[in-house]
């Protein structure tokens, strides 16, 4: 039997104690956010906080959170700086296929909570562990200053008013 | 694939009839429903009739009586944008707000074919450019039918109307889009309808932020990985043990001990392989882990790819087919030359999202939901291995965590495997390939070898090309073969060299096809991933040799193509070519043409204690008329990283047909530390939209490797880099 709290509720579980965090979020929760992307913390995508720490999911095995505070991509926007990242993503237009996006946004929300400000190289230290195979990743970063309170890089303009004669 | 077929030249006025559109009335007042008529206007469904319910799948667009517009996608949205830019098409002409539209991934159906390749599918960067008619006229019919619905509860004529934001009106009165739609789709067809002319655009080439970027944000876009037990009572999760080898066979292996591991619900036997079903992906991998298979290995791979690069480089000494015919024999007679091989590796397509694929048999009904660039080839397959009719067969597209080409595979592998597990487990089944299931899962980029004989006569002018290029058809054995090989050409195994933009005395290209037992396919523009670094990197020897300046170079063989000569230029310019730089850094630059676009790359590097460090790419694209311009840049940045992350890392090798690669920590990419800034500019005009997502990969690897031999006089021809082998 393991106990933690996942996203406010608390949860008991009586899952194999070695199974990932991932997996328990993912199929026995059904908090789908959370991604699969390479089972060994190379890539970040599965990232959530235990206790406010960034935390790759796939290695964390559930008996090690016991008594933890675990928060995932589908409440960080309940949290002022998780929803000026999310806010900062959309305005930056980020994403493009998106599946390693949650785990970008959580690592990004771990660093922005620790580090109001963070330079250019202590955001690649905190971020180049989640892998982007589109390439987003300088989008990431002003996404990132933006929400840190930064001007937006390349702001997109909102679309047009459209007028056709029939 | 971009040659299969030529785009058609659109007209400015279209006439689609009851031959091809079909206004469906949708029942009981649920909103105007523009699809397109099965019955009459597509061949491949000639015994379908449409439905009539607002939920039906034949349609493009969907008006509910709130005014949400929905936009049925045709394409896979993987990231390159086409849920934003294919509502801008319809959009455009509908006048509607464009902050009331949603847009859907479109089911497997015949009337989502690609309007140029006949069947529903997602390459060649075309998505835009083959739905550009399409989609325009979809928007401009409803247009038409509600501002007609109007006139008649006005009792005006219709040419008194405006459209402005989704709202109608004429001499004071006012009706939106969704006060109208019931009476609209109870209207015929229009006969006619007159799409605009460019310059009265108003949404299409403005920035447009991506519609599906909320979900992707917090979570709730669902991947074709995130189907649930909630989505699909009693879905299971399975994984399969492949063979070690490409083609070996099971022989015997211990079901027993694995079935009785907790949460293992079935062991089943595939022709290529054992799957284990299970409650859970820990479930299933616990059990997989567990089981011990005797292979058959005498029928599989035995390739290597240390004596293939031997093997293939002894081929490309000798002529093979002719792909381009020039004079081979004008290289005798050249003043100076260049001989050069160039070896490119197999490479992963390493999607972030892993390959998986649901399928849920039931009777005589299969239904799929997968992400998928070859809906109807999916469609299809599941439907043979099912063993139910094609009609019977389902398949929901879902978004993808990427795919670059890995999920348009003409075997359907990861589907036909999915439905073989359904079939014999007798559950709903969720297959999840591990990263690496999916590094050691073959359908890579081909390896190959170039060789290029190249010399300038007397005057510093290329005089002579031979080039050879040898490796695997991508296409050989597909439904495809027919099409795209000619006279044991595969054109996607010359595309880049055969079709050059460079107007060059006597070159002569020949292609030698080899058979190594790897399974290849396609990856982020095709044949130019390789084609391009060769040409480009060439011609930078060659100007070098001539003692020229690159970008002056290459103008001079470029006069008869002015796209690419200005999009070189342009990138030239943004790049500041020519001005002086800080000491220890140098600038390459590329161009190349694929997928009817042009895109040129200017980088700035510099070798600091055998580490390589990019400090600037200056990119410009000609990508025909820009539908939406945040689309374009995104994709150009992408394309850089993808062909940055091959360039310096990409490489799987196989001894003795056992892939050497398993995850990112072999198979590395590259990381945001290492990214430098990319700067985008976009060569106006342009009547029709051409290629986006493909075009900026080709010349990225050739524009660093000719930083680098700025820098260091060292020409790399090895792909992936040693930057070691630099600072030596």
């Amino acid at each position: 039997m393991v106990l933690l709290t996942v996203n406010g509720e608390r949860i008991s579980t009586n899952v194999d104690p070695s199974t990932p965090l991932l997996w328990f979020l993912r199929d026995n929760l059904q908090l789908t956010g959370t991604k699969y992307g390479c089972g060994m913390a190379l890539c970040g995508a599965c990232t959530v906080h235990v206790n406010g720490e960034a935390v790759r999911a796939c290695v964390t095995p559930i008996a090690t959170v016991a008594g933890k505070k675990i928060t995932t991509i589908e409440v960080i926007g309940k949290s002022p700086i998780g929803k000026k990242v999310q806010d900062a993503w959309i305005a930056e237009d980020v994403v493009q296929c998106g599946y390693c996006q949650s785990g970008q946004i959580m690592s990004a929300s771990a660093l922005l909570t620790k580090n109001a400000a963070p330079s250019d190289a202590q955001i690649d230290a905190a971020m180049s562990g989640n892998i982007c195979r589109c390439g987003t990743y300088n989008r990431v970063r002003s996404a990132i200053k933006l929400a840190a309170g930064g001007k937006a890089k390349s702001p997109a303009k909102p679309a047009a008013k459209k007028t056709a004669k029939a | 694939m971009e040659k299969l077929f030529a785009i058609p030249k659109a007209p400015i006025v279209k006439k689609p009839s009851r031959r091809d559109f079909l206004k469906v009335s949708a029942v009981a007042g649920s909103g105007l429903v523009i699809g397109f008529n099965l019955s009459l206007g597509n061949k491949m469904a000639a015994a379908q009739a449409p439905a009539t319910d607002l939920n039906q799948p034949n349609a493009f667009l969907k008006i509910a009586r709130d005014g949400t517009v929905t936009v049925q996608v045709k394409h896979l949205e993987f990231g390159q944008g086409v849920m934003t830019s294919l509502p801008m098409l319809v959009a455009e002409e509908l006048g509607c707000d464009f902050t009331k539209v949603r847009s859907e991934l479109a089911p497997a159906a015949p009337i989502y074919a690609h309007t140029a390749f006949g069947m529903q599918m997602t390459g060649g960067s075309t998505s835009v450019a083959n739905s550009w008619d399409q989609l325009r006229t979809v928007g401009a019919m409803a247009r038409t039918m509600l501002v007609s619905a109007a006139a008649q509860r006005w009792k005006v004529d219709a040419s008194t109307c405006r459209v402005n934001n989704g709202v109608v009106t004429s001499a004071g009165k006012r009706a939106t889009f969704g006060e109208l739609a019931d009476a609209a789709a109870k209207l015929p067809t229009p006969k006619n309808v007159v799409l605009k002319v460019a310059k009265d655009f108003t949404l299409i080439g403005k920035p447009t932020r991506r519609l599906d970027a909320p979900a992707k944000v917090n979570g709730s876009a669902r991947f074709g990985i995130d189907m649930t037990p909630t989505q699909i009572p009693n879905l299971h999760t399975a994984l399969i043990a492949h063979a070690p080898t490409f083609g070996a066979k099971v022989k015997k292996f211990n079901a027993d001990k694995v079935s009785g591991i907790p949460g293992v619900t079935h062991v089943v036997q595939l022709s290529h392989g054992v799957a284990v079903v299970g409650k859970s992906f820990w479930a299933a991998k616990t059990g997989r882990d567990a089981l011990q298979i005797e292979w058959d290995l005498e029928a599989g791979s035995k390739a290597d790819t240390v004596k293939m690069r031997q093997a293939y480089r002894d081929m490309a000494k000798t002529p093979g087919l002719v792909a381009k015919k020039g004079n081979p024999d004008a290289f005798k007679t050249v003043a100076k030359s260049v001989v050069a091989e160039y070896e490119m590796p197999y490479l992963a397509h390493a999607a972030m999202e892993p390959l998986n694929c649901t399928v849920a048999i039931t009777g005589d009904k299969c239904e799929v939901w997968v992400g998928s660039q070859f809906q109807t080839v999916d469609a299809g397959a599941a439907a043979t291995i099912a063993g139910v009719p094609p009609q019977n067969v389902k398949l929901n597209t879902m978004i993808a965590g990427g795919g670059f080409g890995r999920r348009a595979n003409p075997t359907s592998d990861y589907i036909v495997e999915a439905v073989e597990i359904a079939k014999k487990a007798g559950v709903p089944v969720k297959t999840v390939w591990t990263r690496e299931d999916d590094m050691k899962g073959g359908y890579y980029r081909p390896m190959y070898v170039h060789r290029i004989e190249a010399g300038l006569d007397a005057a510093n002018k290329i005089a002579a090309w031979n080039h050879t290029i040898v490796g695997q058809s991508i296409i050989a054995g597909t439904a495809f073969e027919g099409f795209m090989v000619k006279d044991g050409v595969d054109a996607t195994s010359v595309e880049g060299v055969a079709d050059t933009p460079y107007d060059i005395a006597n070159m002569h290209a020949t292609l030698h096809t080899t058979k190594p037992g790897v399974p290849g396919l396609w990856w982020r523009s095709v044949g130019h991933t390789h084609t391009a670094y060769a040409m480009e990197t060439m011609m930078d020897d060659l100007a070098a040799l001539a003692g020229i300046d690159p970008v002056a170079f290459r103008r001079a063989y470029l006069t008869k193509h002015p796209r690419v000569l200005a999009t070189l230029n342009l990138a030239a310019q943004k790049a500041n070519w020519g001005t002086a730089l800080p000491k220890g850094r140098a600038r390459g630059v590329a161009v190349h043409e694929s997928f009817g676009s042009v895109v040129a790359h200017v980088v700035e590097v510099s070798i600091d204690k055998g580490e390589l460090k990019l400090h600037r790419i200056v990119s410009a694209i000609d990508c025909g008329l820009v539908v939406n311009p945040l689309t374009v840049t995104a994709q150009v940045e992408s394309a850089v990283v993808y062909g940055l992350s091959a360039a310096l890392y990409g490489k799987i090798t196989l001894k003795d047909g056992v892939v050497e690669q398993s995850n990112y920590h072999d198979y590395p990419v590259v990381r945001m530390a290492e990214m430098p800034p990319v700067e985008v500019s976009i060569v106006p005009g342009g009547a029709r939209p051409t290629g986006v997502g493909e075009p900026g990969t080709p010349p990225i690897a050739p524009a660093v490797s000719n930083a680098i031999f700025a820098l260091t006089g060292k020409r790399l021809r090895t792909l992936p880099f040693d930057v070691v082998s630099l600072s030596a």
